[in-house]
Protein backbone atom coordinates (compact mmCIF):
# COMPACT_ATOMS: atom_id res chain seq x y z
CA UNK A 1 0.00 0.00 0.00
CA UNK A 2 1.52 3.33 -1.01
CA UNK A 3 0.80 6.47 1.30
CA UNK A 4 2.17 9.94 1.22
CA UNK A 5 3.29 11.30 4.80
CA UNK A 6 3.31 15.06 4.66
CA UNK A 7 5.33 16.62 6.90
CA UNK A 8 3.71 20.20 8.61
CA UNK A 9 6.32 22.35 10.37
CA UNK A 10 6.75 26.04 11.31
CA UNK A 11 10.34 26.55 10.02
CA UNK A 12 10.29 29.57 12.13
CA UNK A 13 10.63 27.24 15.55
CA UNK A 14 13.52 25.51 14.10
CA UNK A 15 15.36 28.94 13.43
CA UNK A 16 15.52 29.46 17.24
CA UNK A 17 16.89 26.27 17.81
CA UNK A 18 21.25 25.91 18.79
CA UNK A 19 23.40 24.08 16.16
CA UNK A 20 23.49 21.16 17.67
CA UNK A 21 19.74 20.27 18.14
CA UNK A 22 19.11 21.10 14.47
CA UNK A 23 22.39 18.52 13.54
CA UNK A 24 20.37 16.15 15.84
CA UNK A 25 17.13 16.54 13.95
CA UNK A 26 19.11 16.22 10.60
CA UNK A 27 20.72 13.29 12.11
CA UNK A 28 17.11 11.54 13.05
CA UNK A 29 16.00 12.21 9.63
CA UNK A 30 18.79 11.13 7.91
CA UNK A 31 18.59 7.84 9.74
CA UNK A 32 14.78 7.28 8.90
CA UNK A 33 15.67 7.75 5.02
CA UNK A 34 18.90 5.63 5.23
CA UNK A 35 16.10 3.10 6.80
CA UNK A 36 13.59 3.54 4.35
CA UNK A 37 15.61 3.26 1.20
CA UNK A 38 17.48 -0.12 3.06
CA UNK A 39 14.13 -1.55 3.53
CA UNK A 40 12.95 -0.80 -0.48
CA UNK A 41 9.79 1.52 1.40
CA UNK A 42 10.80 4.32 0.21
CA UNK A 43 9.34 5.39 -3.05
CA UNK A 44 10.49 9.34 -3.19
CA UNK A 45 10.54 12.05 -1.12
CA UNK A 46 10.64 16.25 -1.69
CA UNK A 47 11.63 19.05 0.37
CA UNK A 48 9.84 22.28 -0.35
CA UNK A 49 11.34 25.85 -0.02
CA UNK A 50 10.34 28.32 2.67
CA UNK A 51 7.28 29.72 2.47
CA UNK A 52 8.43 33.13 1.79
CA UNK A 53 9.04 31.91 -1.86
CA UNK A 54 5.60 30.83 -2.50
CA UNK A 55 3.38 32.01 -4.66
CA UNK A 56 -0.71 31.83 -4.66
CA UNK A 57 -2.04 31.38 -8.15
CA UNK A 58 -5.57 32.05 -8.81
CA UNK A 59 -7.72 32.54 -11.86
CA UNK A 60 -11.26 34.65 -11.41
CA UNK A 61 -13.15 35.18 -14.45
CA UNK A 62 -10.11 34.10 -16.81
CA UNK A 63 -8.07 36.87 -14.98
CA UNK A 64 -4.88 35.37 -13.43
CA UNK A 65 -3.66 36.97 -9.82
CA UNK A 66 -0.81 35.80 -8.32
CA UNK A 67 0.00 36.20 -4.59
CA UNK A 68 3.21 35.89 -2.47
CA UNK A 69 3.00 33.23 0.26
CA UNK A 70 1.12 30.16 1.11
CA UNK A 71 -2.43 29.13 0.09
CA UNK A 72 -3.32 28.44 3.80
CA UNK A 73 -3.25 30.77 6.61
CA UNK A 74 -1.26 29.29 9.13
CA UNK A 75 1.48 28.98 11.20
CA UNK A 76 2.40 25.40 10.26
CA UNK A 77 3.13 25.19 6.79
CA UNK A 78 3.22 22.31 4.47
CA UNK A 79 6.87 21.48 4.01
CA UNK A 80 7.30 18.56 2.21
CA UNK A 81 6.53 14.52 1.60
CA UNK A 82 7.94 11.10 2.15
CA UNK A 83 5.96 8.61 -0.41
CA UNK A 84 6.14 5.01 0.82
CA UNK A 85 5.26 1.66 -0.09
CA UNK A 86 4.20 -0.35 3.24
CA UNK A 87 2.66 -3.39 3.94
CA UNK A 88 0.61 -2.04 6.53
CA UNK A 89 -1.49 1.23 7.48
CA UNK A 90 0.04 0.71 10.77
CA UNK A 91 3.87 0.75 9.59
CA UNK A 92 2.67 4.47 7.67
CA UNK A 93 1.59 5.71 10.87
CA UNK A 94 5.01 4.32 12.63
CA UNK A 95 7.31 5.81 10.23
CA UNK A 96 5.55 9.03 10.93
CA UNK A 97 5.51 9.06 14.20
CA UNK A 98 9.23 8.63 14.14
CA UNK A 99 9.71 11.68 12.02
CA UNK A 100 11.04 14.34 14.49
CA UNK A 101 8.46 16.76 12.91
CA UNK A 102 5.43 14.56 14.45
CA UNK A 103 7.03 15.48 17.55
CA UNK A 104 7.01 19.59 17.81
CA UNK A 105 4.50 19.75 14.70
CA UNK A 106 2.12 16.96 12.90
CA UNK A 107 2.77 14.50 10.23
CA UNK A 108 -0.23 13.40 7.97
CA UNK A 109 -0.88 10.08 6.62
CA UNK A 110 -3.03 9.80 3.60
CA UNK A 111 -3.49 6.68 1.31
CA UNK A 112 -2.57 6.97 -2.48
CA UNK A 113 -4.70 6.70 -4.91
CA UNK A 114 -3.94 4.47 -7.87
CA UNK A 115 -5.18 3.34 -11.56
CA UNK A 116 -6.02 0.10 -10.73
CA UNK A 117 -9.28 -1.69 -10.39
CA UNK A 118 -11.03 -4.68 -8.69
CA UNK A 119 -14.05 -6.40 -10.49
CA UNK A 120 -17.34 -5.07 -10.13
CA UNK B 1 8.59 -20.00 -33.93
CA UNK B 2 12.55 -19.49 -34.72
CA UNK B 3 15.36 -20.85 -33.36
CA UNK B 4 16.22 -17.66 -31.38
CA UNK B 5 12.70 -17.86 -29.98
CA UNK B 6 12.53 -21.75 -29.20
CA UNK B 7 16.32 -21.27 -27.63
CA UNK B 8 14.59 -18.26 -25.63
CA UNK B 9 11.58 -20.03 -24.57
CA UNK B 10 14.25 -22.91 -23.27
CA UNK B 11 16.52 -20.49 -21.37
CA UNK B 12 13.25 -18.87 -19.39
CA UNK B 13 12.10 -22.84 -18.44
CA UNK B 14 15.45 -24.03 -17.65
CA UNK B 15 16.92 -20.91 -15.42
CA UNK B 16 14.43 -21.39 -12.57
CA UNK B 17 15.59 -24.96 -12.71
CA UNK B 18 19.24 -24.19 -12.91
CA UNK B 19 19.10 -21.34 -10.06
CA UNK B 20 17.45 -23.82 -7.78
CA UNK B 21 20.21 -26.49 -8.58
CA UNK B 22 23.27 -23.94 -7.97
CA UNK B 23 21.53 -22.38 -4.64
CA UNK B 24 21.28 -26.32 -3.52
CA UNK B 25 24.37 -27.12 -4.16
CA UNK B 26 26.32 -23.98 -3.04
CA UNK B 27 23.80 -22.29 -0.83
CA UNK B 28 24.36 -18.70 -1.60
CA UNK B 29 21.78 -16.89 -3.44
CA UNK B 30 23.51 -13.84 -5.00
CA UNK B 31 26.39 -15.71 -6.28
CA UNK B 32 24.10 -18.27 -7.98
CA UNK B 33 22.03 -15.88 -9.18
CA UNK B 34 25.10 -14.17 -10.98
CA UNK B 35 26.57 -16.95 -12.43
CA UNK B 36 23.22 -17.94 -13.69
CA UNK B 37 23.34 -15.48 -15.51
CA UNK B 38 26.53 -15.03 -16.89
CA UNK B 39 25.51 -18.82 -18.04
CA UNK B 40 22.51 -17.65 -19.61
CA UNK B 41 24.01 -15.13 -21.40
CA UNK B 42 27.15 -17.28 -22.58
CA UNK B 43 24.21 -19.74 -23.93
CA UNK B 44 22.47 -17.13 -25.74
CA UNK B 45 25.12 -16.32 -27.69
CA UNK B 46 27.13 -19.80 -28.10
CA UNK B 47 23.92 -21.63 -28.70
CA UNK B 48 22.75 -19.33 -31.02
CA UNK B 49 26.36 -19.99 -33.17
CA UNK B 50 26.37 -24.06 -32.35
CA UNK B 51 22.69 -24.86 -31.63
CA UNK B 52 21.13 -26.21 -28.61
CA UNK B 53 23.35 -28.79 -26.90
CA UNK B 54 21.70 -32.52 -26.24
CA UNK B 55 21.07 -31.56 -22.81
CA UNK B 56 20.64 -27.75 -22.00
CA UNK B 57 20.49 -28.33 -18.60
CA UNK B 58 23.47 -30.22 -17.84
CA UNK B 59 25.00 -27.63 -20.19
CA UNK B 60 23.71 -24.27 -18.03
CA UNK B 61 24.59 -26.14 -14.65
CA UNK B 62 28.24 -26.89 -15.80
CA UNK B 63 29.11 -22.95 -16.80
CA UNK B 64 26.99 -21.70 -13.85
CA UNK B 65 29.14 -23.86 -11.66
CA UNK B 66 32.16 -23.32 -12.96
CA UNK B 67 31.36 -19.40 -13.37
CA UNK B 68 30.81 -19.90 -9.29
CA UNK B 69 33.98 -21.41 -8.86
CA UNK B 70 35.49 -18.50 -11.32
CA UNK B 71 34.46 -16.22 -8.63
CA UNK B 72 35.24 -17.75 -5.62
CA UNK B 73 38.92 -18.07 -7.01
CA UNK B 74 39.20 -14.39 -8.02
CA UNK B 75 38.08 -13.78 -4.77
CA UNK B 76 40.91 -13.51 -2.32
CA UNK B 77 38.83 -13.55 1.04
CA UNK B 78 36.49 -16.58 -0.14
CA UNK B 79 39.79 -18.73 -0.63
CA UNK B 80 39.10 -20.99 1.98
CA UNK B 81 35.57 -22.15 0.25
CA UNK B 82 37.05 -23.10 -3.08
CA UNK B 83 38.17 -26.20 -1.52
CA UNK B 84 35.24 -27.18 -0.56
CA UNK B 85 33.40 -25.64 -3.99
CA UNK B 86 36.16 -27.47 -6.11
CA UNK B 87 35.16 -31.05 -4.27
CA UNK B 88 31.85 -30.51 -4.39
CA UNK B 89 31.98 -29.10 -8.14
CA UNK B 90 31.30 -31.66 -10.02
CA UNK B 91 33.55 -32.65 -13.31
CA UNK B 92 30.36 -33.27 -15.62
CA UNK B 93 26.88 -32.62 -14.33
CA UNK B 94 25.66 -35.55 -12.05
CA UNK B 95 23.75 -38.31 -13.42
CA UNK B 96 20.68 -36.93 -11.12
CA UNK B 97 20.12 -33.74 -13.10
CA UNK B 98 19.64 -35.56 -16.06
CA UNK B 99 15.90 -36.88 -14.28
CA UNK B 100 13.53 -34.68 -14.78
CA UNK B 101 12.17 -35.27 -11.03
CA UNK B 102 15.65 -33.56 -9.93
CA UNK B 103 14.67 -30.59 -12.28
CA UNK B 104 11.22 -30.43 -11.11
CA UNK B 105 12.41 -30.40 -7.47
CA UNK B 106 14.78 -28.01 -7.88
CA UNK B 107 12.01 -25.23 -9.42
CA UNK B 108 9.53 -26.00 -7.00
CA UNK B 109 12.45 -25.47 -3.80
CA UNK B 110 13.58 -22.19 -5.32
CA UNK B 111 10.07 -21.68 -5.18
CA UNK B 112 9.39 -22.47 -1.29
CA UNK B 113 12.24 -20.39 -0.89
CA UNK B 114 11.22 -17.55 -2.60
CA UNK B 115 7.97 -17.67 -0.84
CA UNK B 116 9.34 -18.32 2.77
CA UNK B 117 7.27 -17.23 5.38
CA UNK B 118 10.21 -15.22 6.83
CA UNK B 119 9.97 -12.73 4.01
CA UNK B 120 7.18 -9.99 3.46
CA UNK B 121 4.70 -10.37 1.63
CA UNK B 122 6.02 -7.66 -0.95
CA UNK B 123 9.72 -9.29 -1.16
CA UNK B 124 8.15 -12.71 -2.17
CA UNK B 125 6.53 -11.21 -5.12
CA UNK B 126 9.26 -9.22 -5.80
CA UNK B 127 11.99 -12.40 -5.21
CA UNK B 128 9.54 -14.69 -7.18
CA UNK B 129 9.42 -12.93 -10.21
CA UNK B 130 12.71 -11.82 -10.47
CA UNK B 131 14.36 -15.35 -9.53
CA UNK B 132 11.43 -17.69 -10.81
CA UNK B 133 10.50 -15.59 -13.18
CA UNK B 134 13.53 -14.14 -14.40
CA UNK B 135 12.35 -10.28 -14.92
CA UNK B 136 14.61 -8.10 -14.90
CA UNK B 137 14.41 -5.44 -11.77
CA UNK B 138 13.28 -2.79 -13.45
CA UNK B 139 10.41 -4.80 -15.23
CA UNK B 140 8.91 -5.64 -11.63
CA UNK B 141 9.54 -2.10 -10.87
CA UNK B 142 7.60 -0.89 -13.77
CA UNK B 143 4.78 -3.38 -13.10
CA UNK B 144 4.44 -2.07 -8.90
CA UNK B 145 4.89 1.44 -9.64
CA UNK B 146 7.91 1.87 -7.62
CA UNK B 147 11.84 2.91 -8.63
CA UNK B 148 13.98 0.71 -9.61
CA UNK B 149 16.04 1.70 -6.94
CA UNK B 150 13.24 0.41 -4.25
CA UNK B 151 12.51 -2.39 -5.80
CA UNK B 152 16.20 -3.79 -6.18
CA UNK B 153 16.49 -2.89 -2.39
CA UNK B 154 13.70 -5.11 -1.36
CA UNK B 155 14.90 -8.02 -3.51
CA UNK B 156 18.86 -7.79 -2.18
CA UNK B 157 17.25 -7.49 1.45
CA UNK B 158 15.34 -10.64 0.77
CA UNK B 159 17.91 -12.46 -0.49
CA UNK B 160 19.94 -11.76 3.14
CA UNK B 161 16.64 -11.86 5.23
CA UNK B 162 16.84 -15.79 3.57
CA UNK B 163 20.51 -15.98 4.33
CA UNK B 164 20.70 -14.65 7.52
CA UNK B 165 17.42 -17.01 8.79
CA UNK B 166 19.91 -19.78 7.64
CA UNK B 167 16.71 -21.02 5.00
CA UNK B 168 17.83 -23.65 2.85
CA UNK B 169 16.71 -24.88 -0.45
CA UNK B 170 16.50 -28.81 0.81
CA UNK B 171 14.33 -28.56 3.86
CA UNK B 172 12.27 -26.18 6.22
CA UNK B 173 8.83 -25.48 4.84
CA UNK B 174 8.13 -26.45 1.66
CA UNK B 175 4.43 -24.83 2.27
CA UNK B 176 2.56 -25.01 -0.72
CA UNK B 177 0.10 -22.43 0.50
CA UNK B 178 1.99 -19.25 0.39
CA UNK B 179 3.40 -20.15 -2.84
CA UNK B 180 -0.12 -20.21 -4.48
CA UNK B 181 -0.85 -17.00 -2.27
CA UNK B 182 2.04 -15.24 -3.93
CA UNK B 183 0.90 -16.57 -7.78
CA UNK B 184 -2.62 -15.51 -6.73
CA UNK B 185 -0.92 -12.08 -5.69
CA UNK B 186 0.98 -11.29 -8.63
CA UNK B 187 -2.19 -12.66 -11.14
CA UNK B 188 -4.36 -9.87 -9.13
CA UNK B 189 -2.03 -7.05 -9.37
CA UNK B 190 -1.52 -7.83 -13.24
CA UNK B 191 -5.55 -7.80 -13.89
CA UNK B 192 -6.75 -4.95 -11.46
CA UNK B 193 -4.30 -2.69 -13.15
CA UNK B 194 -5.72 -0.63 -16.15
CA UNK B 195 -2.36 0.56 -17.04
CA UNK B 196 -2.17 -3.24 -19.03
CA UNK B 197 0.68 -5.06 -19.40
CA UNK B 198 3.85 -2.91 -18.18
CA UNK B 199 6.16 -5.94 -19.66
CA UNK B 200 6.10 -5.70 -22.97
CA UNK B 201 4.43 -8.22 -24.49
CA UNK B 202 3.74 -10.22 -21.74
CA UNK B 203 1.75 -8.67 -18.58
CA UNK B 204 1.98 -9.50 -14.53
CA UNK B 205 -1.31 -12.23 -15.18
CA UNK B 206 0.65 -13.67 -18.06
CA UNK B 207 3.87 -14.12 -15.65
CA UNK B 208 1.38 -15.54 -12.97
CA UNK B 209 -0.50 -17.84 -15.15
CA UNK B 210 3.01 -19.00 -16.90
CA UNK B 211 4.38 -19.83 -13.31
CA UNK B 212 1.18 -21.42 -12.43
CA UNK B 213 1.18 -23.58 -15.40
CA UNK B 214 4.99 -24.82 -14.19
CA UNK B 215 4.09 -25.58 -10.71
CA UNK B 216 0.83 -27.51 -11.94
CA UNK B 217 3.26 -30.00 -14.04
CA UNK B 218 5.10 -30.28 -11.11
CA UNK B 219 2.14 -31.20 -9.18
CA UNK B 220 -0.34 -32.77 -11.80
CA UNK B 221 -2.77 -33.80 -8.88
CA UNK B 222 -3.06 -31.03 -6.38
CA UNK B 223 -6.72 -29.79 -6.66
CA UNK B 224 -5.79 -26.15 -5.32
CA UNK B 225 -2.57 -25.30 -8.03
CA UNK B 226 -5.32 -26.70 -10.44
CA UNK B 227 -8.15 -24.70 -9.20
CA UNK B 228 -6.07 -21.33 -9.33
CA UNK B 229 -4.60 -21.74 -12.44
CA UNK B 230 -8.61 -22.47 -13.63
CA UNK B 231 -9.21 -19.59 -11.50
CA UNK B 232 -6.86 -17.22 -13.38
CA UNK B 233 -7.82 -18.27 -17.01
CA UNK B 234 -11.64 -17.32 -16.15
CA UNK B 235 -10.57 -14.52 -14.80
CA UNK B 236 -8.27 -13.67 -17.17
CA UNK B 237 -10.46 -14.58 -19.93
CA UNK B 238 -12.91 -11.25 -18.90
CA UNK B 239 -10.33 -8.73 -18.89
CA UNK B 240 -10.42 -7.11 -22.44
CA UNK B 241 -13.89 -6.63 -21.52
CA UNK B 242 -13.68 -5.21 -18.19
CA UNK B 243 -12.46 -1.58 -18.96
CA UNK B 244 -13.15 1.02 -21.46
CA UNK B 245 -10.14 3.08 -23.54
CA UNK B 246 -10.30 5.65 -20.99
CA UNK B 247 -9.71 3.34 -18.17
CA UNK B 248 -13.24 3.53 -16.75
CA UNK B 249 -14.12 -0.02 -15.12
CA UNK B 250 -17.47 -1.84 -16.41
CA UNK B 251 -19.42 -4.33 -14.52
CA UNK B 252 -19.61 -7.82 -14.95
CA UNK B 253 -23.18 -7.48 -15.76
CA UNK B 254 -22.66 -5.02 -18.70
CA UNK B 255 -19.90 -6.45 -20.42
CA UNK B 256 -19.73 -7.19 -23.91
CA UNK B 257 -19.53 -10.85 -23.49
CA UNK B 258 -18.16 -11.27 -27.32
CA UNK B 259 -15.32 -10.11 -26.00
CA UNK B 260 -14.75 -12.52 -23.50
CA UNK B 261 -11.28 -15.15 -24.20
CA UNK B 262 -13.12 -18.13 -25.50
CA UNK B 263 -10.03 -20.36 -25.24
CA UNK B 264 -9.13 -19.59 -22.11
CA UNK B 265 -12.71 -19.66 -20.56
CA UNK B 266 -12.80 -23.48 -22.40
CA UNK B 267 -9.71 -24.52 -21.03
CA UNK B 268 -10.33 -23.28 -17.45
CA UNK B 269 -13.55 -24.93 -17.68
CA UNK B 270 -12.01 -28.19 -18.33
CA UNK B 271 -9.29 -27.71 -15.61
CA UNK B 272 -11.79 -26.93 -13.04
CA UNK B 273 -14.55 -29.64 -13.59
CA UNK B 274 -11.34 -32.20 -13.65
CA UNK B 275 -10.06 -30.88 -10.17
CA UNK B 276 -13.30 -30.73 -8.87
CA UNK B 277 -14.34 -34.64 -10.04
CA UNK B 278 -10.70 -35.73 -8.20
CA UNK B 279 -9.15 -33.72 -5.64
CA UNK B 280 -10.45 -32.57 -2.70
CA UNK B 281 -11.96 -29.42 -2.82
CA UNK B 282 -10.47 -26.47 -1.84
CA UNK B 283 -10.81 -22.46 -1.65
CA UNK B 284 -9.10 -21.80 -5.14
CA UNK B 285 -11.78 -24.66 -6.82
CA UNK B 286 -14.67 -23.33 -5.21
CA UNK B 287 -13.69 -19.43 -6.73
CA UNK B 288 -13.07 -21.18 -9.89
CA UNK B 289 -15.99 -22.44 -9.99
CA UNK B 290 -17.48 -19.21 -9.33
CA UNK B 291 -15.76 -18.29 -12.00
CA UNK B 292 -16.86 -20.59 -14.34
CA UNK B 293 -20.49 -20.23 -14.25
CA UNK B 294 -20.00 -16.52 -14.37
CA UNK B 295 -18.21 -16.95 -18.06
CA UNK B 296 -20.60 -19.64 -19.21
CA UNK B 297 -23.67 -17.50 -19.14
CA UNK B 298 -24.18 -15.90 -22.49
CA UNK B 299 -25.90 -12.96 -21.49
CA UNK B 300 -25.64 -11.73 -17.85
CA UNK B 301 -29.65 -12.35 -17.12
CA UNK B 302 -28.92 -15.89 -17.80
CA UNK B 303 -26.53 -16.12 -14.74
CA UNK B 304 -26.61 -19.30 -12.58
CA UNK B 305 -27.21 -16.99 -9.32
CA UNK B 306 -28.27 -20.75 -7.32
CA UNK B 307 -25.37 -22.25 -8.28
CA UNK B 308 -22.81 -19.09 -7.40
CA UNK B 309 -24.68 -19.05 -3.86
CA UNK B 310 -24.82 -21.94 -3.24
CA UNK B 311 -20.66 -22.39 -4.26
CA UNK B 312 -20.16 -19.30 -1.80
CA UNK B 313 -21.75 -21.34 0.78
CA UNK B 314 -19.76 -23.62 0.60
CA UNK B 315 -16.47 -21.36 0.13
CA UNK B 316 -17.42 -19.60 3.22
CA UNK B 317 -17.96 -23.08 4.89
CA UNK B 318 -14.25 -23.95 3.76
CA UNK B 319 -12.66 -20.58 4.45
CA UNK B 320 -14.96 -17.78 6.08
CA UNK B 321 -13.95 -14.47 5.32
CA UNK B 322 -15.94 -11.05 5.36
CA UNK B 323 -15.23 -10.72 1.61
CA UNK B 324 -16.70 -13.80 0.97
CA UNK B 325 -19.38 -12.96 3.10
CA UNK B 326 -20.00 -9.68 0.79
CA UNK B 327 -19.75 -11.85 -2.39
CA UNK B 328 -22.28 -14.44 -0.89
CA UNK B 329 -24.62 -11.08 -0.09
CA UNK B 330 -24.89 -10.18 -3.61
CA UNK B 331 -25.32 -13.80 -4.82
CA UNK B 332 -28.17 -13.75 -1.67
CA UNK B 333 -29.54 -10.78 -3.28
CA UNK B 334 -29.56 -11.98 -7.25
CA UNK B 335 -31.50 -15.43 -5.73
CA UNK B 336 -34.00 -14.01 -2.87
CA UNK B 337 -33.78 -10.28 -3.58
CA UNK B 338 -32.35 -7.52 -2.29
CA UNK B 339 -33.75 -7.27 1.48
CA UNK B 340 -31.95 -10.92 2.10
CA UNK B 341 -29.01 -9.54 0.92
CA UNK B 342 -28.61 -6.19 2.79
CA UNK B 343 -29.25 -8.80 5.98
CA UNK B 344 -26.49 -10.84 5.50
CA UNK B 345 -24.89 -7.39 5.57
CA UNK B 346 -25.92 -6.48 8.53
CA UNK B 347 -23.81 -9.08 9.60
CA UNK B 348 -20.74 -7.51 8.96
CA UNK B 349 -21.34 -4.28 10.35
CA UNK B 350 -20.65 -5.83 14.06
CA UNK B 351 -17.36 -6.51 12.14
CA UNK B 352 -14.46 -3.20 13.14
CA UNK B 353 -12.22 -3.96 10.88
CA UNK B 354 -14.84 -3.65 7.75
CA UNK B 355 -15.82 -0.49 9.57
CA UNK B 356 -13.57 1.37 6.61
CA UNK B 357 -13.59 -0.94 3.67
CA UNK B 358 -15.37 0.35 1.06
CA UNK B 359 -16.74 -2.41 -1.10
CA UNK B 360 -18.72 -2.95 2.53
CA UNK B 361 -20.89 0.54 1.29
CA UNK B 362 -20.32 -0.30 -2.56
CA UNK B 363 -22.52 -3.45 -2.30
CA UNK B 364 -24.54 -1.87 0.35
CA UNK B 365 -25.50 0.58 -2.03
CA UNK B 366 -25.85 -1.65 -4.90
CA UNK B 367 -28.44 -3.79 -3.01
CA UNK B 368 -30.35 -0.71 -1.98
CA UNK B 369 -30.57 0.97 -5.55
CA UNK B 370 -32.13 -2.97 -6.09
CA UNK B 371 -34.56 -2.35 -3.51
CA UNK B 372 -35.37 0.92 -5.05
CA UNK B 373 -34.10 3.11 -1.85
CA UNK B 374 -32.33 5.25 -3.97
CA UNK B 375 -31.44 7.75 -1.34
CA UNK B 376 -30.05 5.46 1.34
CA UNK B 377 -27.82 3.90 -2.23
CA UNK B 378 -26.94 7.21 -3.15
CA UNK B 379 -25.63 8.30 0.40
CA UNK B 380 -23.56 4.55 0.66
CA UNK B 381 -21.87 4.72 -2.87
CA UNK B 382 -20.69 8.35 -1.99
CA UNK B 383 -19.35 6.63 1.37
CA UNK B 384 -17.98 3.97 -0.81
CA UNK B 385 -16.41 6.46 -3.57
CA UNK B 386 -14.77 8.70 -0.33
CA UNK B 387 -13.29 5.26 1.13
CA UNK B 388 -11.56 3.57 -1.88
CA UNK B 389 -8.01 4.22 -3.23
CA UNK B 390 -8.82 3.37 -6.71
CA UNK B 391 -9.38 6.33 -9.19
CA UNK B 392 -11.60 4.28 -11.63
CA UNK B 393 -13.71 2.72 -8.62
CA UNK B 394 -14.27 6.20 -7.32
CA UNK B 395 -15.27 7.29 -10.79
CA UNK B 396 -17.54 4.16 -11.32
CA UNK B 397 -18.72 4.63 -7.67
CA UNK B 398 -19.87 8.66 -7.93
CA UNK B 399 -21.54 8.02 -11.37
CA UNK B 400 -23.47 5.31 -9.54
CA UNK B 401 -24.27 7.94 -6.40
CA UNK B 402 -25.14 10.38 -9.41
CA UNK B 403 -27.76 8.05 -10.96
CA UNK B 404 -29.44 7.21 -7.98
CA UNK B 405 -30.08 11.23 -7.50
CA UNK B 406 -31.39 11.28 -11.15
CA UNK B 407 -33.73 8.36 -9.94
CA UNK B 408 -35.20 9.46 -6.43
CA UNK B 409 -35.89 13.22 -8.78
CA UNK B 410 -38.51 11.72 -10.62
CA UNK B 411 -40.69 9.47 -8.99
CA UNK B 412 -41.91 6.95 -10.43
Amino acid sequence: MKYMLLIHNNQSVYESWSDDERQALFAEVMAIMAELKESGELITDMALADQSLARTVRVRDGAVTTTDGPFAEAKEQFAGFLAVDCETPERAIEIAARWPDAKYFAMEVRPIMHDGGADL
Amino acid sequence: MTADRVAEDLLRQLAPQVLGTLIRRYGNFDESEDAVQEALLAAAVQWRAEGIPDNPRSWLITVASRRLIDQWRSDDARRNREAVAAQEMPAVAPAADHRDQAASDDTLSLLFLCCHPELSQASQIALTLRAVGGLTTAQIARAFLVPESTMGQRISRAKQRLKASGARLDEGSRQLAPVLHVLYLIFNEGYTSSSGPSLGDSGLTSEAIRLTRTVRTLLPDDGEVTGLLALMLLTDARRAARSRQDGTLIPLADQDRARWDGEAIREGTELITHALATAPIGPYQLEAAIAAVHDEAARAADTDWRQILALYRMLESVKPSSVVRLNLAVAAAMVHGPRAGLNLLASLDADERMAGYHRLAAVRGHLLEMAGDHDAARASYLLAARSTTSLPEQRYLESRAARCSRESATPS
